[in-house]
């Protein structure tokens, strides 16, 4: 009896997977907790784990195809087995992203196209446990007739169903179905041409998120930004004790992390977020940073950041970036934020403004140290300052909270002794 | 088009018919001498005489089963029942009978008659006098069920309901009396059984509603349009047999219903007609059907408890709120 392997859920947000790395091949023998492959998902590349024994009898997808949740992705089974059924069938399941000689299979092999349509309706969600897509019957027949793919549209009703108005206003085409090519696996070994030829980068499952997310959050959000200019002093003349005295290195950025996380629990407000009817005040202070990587972004999440020490925080801030650049955090470790702190300072930037990282109602843009000339006591001498730049929704947050905010942090920063308070 | 009481415009039906049938008559509790307990026969006795407009014992069961005989033996007869609640002391005749004598006897004998009286609740009455029993009548096959809103339908629909060779229930209520509305006076003014009429359009949700229903459905309307949501409100004015295709037209256009019912909630109309939608109109359907009916509790007598136990306008828009995802 051959068995399907479909592709797994490996995250919360997951809509599609692609194939990284197979790590068996067909004919292949296989055991039970065998890791057969390796599978980009939108937030980490993670193991794809045999739960059955068998030869692997087919792989559909080649290194670099994307596959929608639960796709057929192989089969296994006895050798020889007759598995042209299973094949057969899944037309309907096969990716809808992928490239379009693939659709063109699909429907060919499928005797009746708008039924297995809507078979892949029902296995490509990312709204419920089981992968069904929740959407109003009305919803659903707009969706049909308009050429919608329903897992592009996200649902605005209850439990995040579908409904009339999401697909009234959703602007797209069905999920980036338009821009793969055939043959997509090319795309991503071209890294090193030294000309500057032109050429198509494929999308991958990073950027698609990181696309989708903040263009909805900087379209959606009423964004607005407040600076302010903190005397660094202190903060290096502190970090240098406490790097003497200690075996972990202390970061500027672990301060800021510090002082922010303190600053939000003297103000609930900027540690929130909307939901429509109510303004959710996390009680809870979990800080998300964020670290560059090759392909995009990351942002892990210090937990709890208000309660740990400057240590602790240094040592998990750490620890995290490391995962993230080996795109081996866990999506719990990405999850939960109720702020975000993005720094540049690094890079001697002096100052940016920063895109709000949903679901949080702010997020703070931190620039270099710089040596700048200040006016001391009628005196001009040399001065450390540093500029951060706070995005507020201002849905939730207005002008005169988010300056309120703003002054705890440039007083933290200031005095750090009185982050001991 | 004259402007009539409620009482009237029934009165007007049922003279129009007496005075074009002699076979139809009047029988009840304080029908002829006192001219109804809610004076919907006045006069009739003045004009058709002890032998068309005949006054009762307290008796339902007795009385409604005279009709019945009278009916299976040729006539046309109109009981009037102070209220269906006291009704339920004549159900034996009405269902076992009325209901049934056709059909048993393969079509050789019709039972022409018409059930009519106040039904549901009137106000704190307590629980004995507040039950909404269209939905029930409306299980049986055989029975024509019929519970309007205006003067105009009460006219319309009760000489349609005289003149119906079946049993007809013809449901008024007390509150609705002394309502005033314009009546067409076209002569012979007939509206047909099973037809539902539109009586506000709107693009945003269908709303459902009969009876006293339809005045709470109407002071809902109007207070979700000063929001900006148009209500389209379906009287079906007949319970049974429904108009079906009217609100299925009206839901493929509004993708929203919801159903305002004087029942209880288990098996009433509103419960049928959430059915008869999703298999109808599934595709059309932005959202699950609400309904907004009296809880599965009997009446209460409080005036606390009766305010927060009767469906009221605010229900109505709560459920449309839901329907159209305005929470």
């Amino acid at each position: 009896m051959a068995i399907k392997i479909e592709m797994p859920k490996l995250s919360d947000t997951m809509e599609e997977g692609v194939i990284a790395k197979w790590n068996v091949k067909e004919g292949d023998k296989i055991e039970a907790g065998d890791i057969i492959a390796e599978v980009e998902t939108d937030k980490a590349t993670m193991d794809v784990e045999a739960f059955d024994a068998g030869v692997l009898l087919k792989i559909i997808p080649a290194e670099g195809d994307a596959v929608p949740l639960g796709g057929l992705i192989a089969v296994i089974g006895e050798e020889g087995e007759d598995i042209s059924d299973i094949l057969a069938n899944a037309g309907g399941d096969s990716p809808s992203s992928s490239s379009e000689t693939e659709k063109e299979t699909a429907t060919e092999e499928a005797e009746e196209p708008s039924e297995e349509e809507a078979k892949t309706e029902n296995s490509s969600s990312s709204t419920s446990d089981n992968g069904r897509i929740k959407a109003s019957p009305l919803a659903k027949k707009m969706a049909e007739d308009k050429g919608i793919d329903l897992s592009s549209v996200s649902g605005s009703g209850p439990e995040g169903r579908i409904v009339k108005k999401d697909i009234e206003s959703f602007k797209g085409t069905s999920s980036g179905g338009g821009l793969s090519k055939p043959g997509g696996t090319a795309a991503t070994s071209g890294a090193s041409f030294p000309s500057l030829e032109s050429k198509e980068v494929k999308v991958s499952q990073m950027r698609k998120v990181i696309a989708r997310r903040l263009s909805e959050s900087k379209f959606t959000n009423p964004h607005f930004y407040e600076t302010v200019d903190i005397d660094m002093k202190a903060a290096m003349a502190a970090r240098s004790a406490m790097n003497e005295a200690n075996e972990v290195r202390i970061s500027f950025n672990d301060i800021v992390v510090k002082a922010c996380a303190v600053a939000l629990t003297r103000h609930q407000a900027i540690n929130s977020s909307w939901h429509d009817d109510i303004i959710k005040e996390h009680g809870d202070v979990h800080i998300a940073v964020a670290v560059a990587i090759d392909e995009g972004l990351m942002t892990p999440v210090i937990t709890h950041a208000d309660k740990k020490g400057l240590s602790k925080i240094s040592a998990e801030t750490r620890e995290l970036a490391e995962l993230a650049r080996d795109r081996k955090l866990a999506p719990e470790q990405m999850e939960g934020s109720t702020f975000t702190i993005s720094n540049l300072g690094m890079f001697g930037i002096e100052e940016f403004t920063a895109i709000i990282n949903p679901p949080n109602a702010c997020i703070l843009a931190v620039g270099a140290i710089r040596d700048v000339p200040v006016v001391e006591n009628g005196a001009v001498v040399p001065g450390k300052r540093m500029k951060i730049t706070l995005s507020s929704d201002h849905r939730i947050v207005d002008g005169a909270k988010a300056a309120q905010f703003l002054n705890t942090v440039k007083n933290l920063l200031e005095n750090p002794l009185s982050m001991l308070l | 088009m004259a402007e009539l009481q409620f009482r009237e415009a029934i009165k007007h039906a049922i003279d129009e018919e007496m005075g074009r049938d002699e076979r139809v008559f009047v029988m009840g509790e304080e029908v002829a001498e006192y001219n109804g307990a809610y004076k919907v026969t006045e006069g009739l006795l003045d004009k058709y005489g002890y032998r068309r407009v005949i006054d009762t014992p307290i008796s339902e069961l007795g009385f409604a089963g005279i009709g019945v005989g009278a009916a299976m033996n040729g006539l046309r007869p109109i009981i009037e029942f102070m209220t269906f609640n006291f009704a339920v002391l004549a159900t034996d005749q009405i269902i076992n009978h009325a209901t049934k004598v056709k059909y048993m006897t393969g079509g050789q004998i019709s039972c022409p008659i018409v059930f009519r009286g106040p039904n549901a609740s009137a106000g704190q009455l307590g629980a004995t006098h507040s039950v909404s029993y269209d939905s029930m009548y409306a299980h049986f096959p055989g029975l024509k069920v019929i519970y309007v809103s205006e003067p105009d339908d009460a006219k319309g629909l009760m000489k349609s309901a005289i003149r119906d060779d079946n049993p007809v229930i013809f449901m008024e209520s007390e509150q609705m009396y002394g309502m005033k509305g314009e009546v067409s006076d076209e002569e012979d003014y007939i509206i047909p059984i099973g037809k539902g009429k539109i009586k506000r359009e709107g693009d945003d949700v269908t709303l459902v509603a009969h009876g006293k229903m339809y005045h709470v459905a109407v002071q809902a309307a109007k207070q979700l349009a000063k929001d900006g949501i148009e209500c389209e409100i379906i009287d079906p004015r007949t319970v049974k047999p429904l108009d079906l295709p009217l609100i299925i037209e009206s839901i493929k256009k509004t993708n929203r219903c919801v159903v305002v019912d004087e029942a209880h909630p288990f098996g009433g109309l509103a419960s049928e007609i959430g059915f008869l939608i999703q298999r109808e109109a599934f595709d059309y359907l932005d959202a699950p059907v609400q309904r907004v009916c009296l809880p599965d509790v009997n009446a209460p007598f409080a005036k606390n408890l009766f305010d927060i136990w009767f469906p009221s306008p605010k229900q109505v828009i709560d459920a449309v709120n839901q329907v159209t995802y305005r929470n």
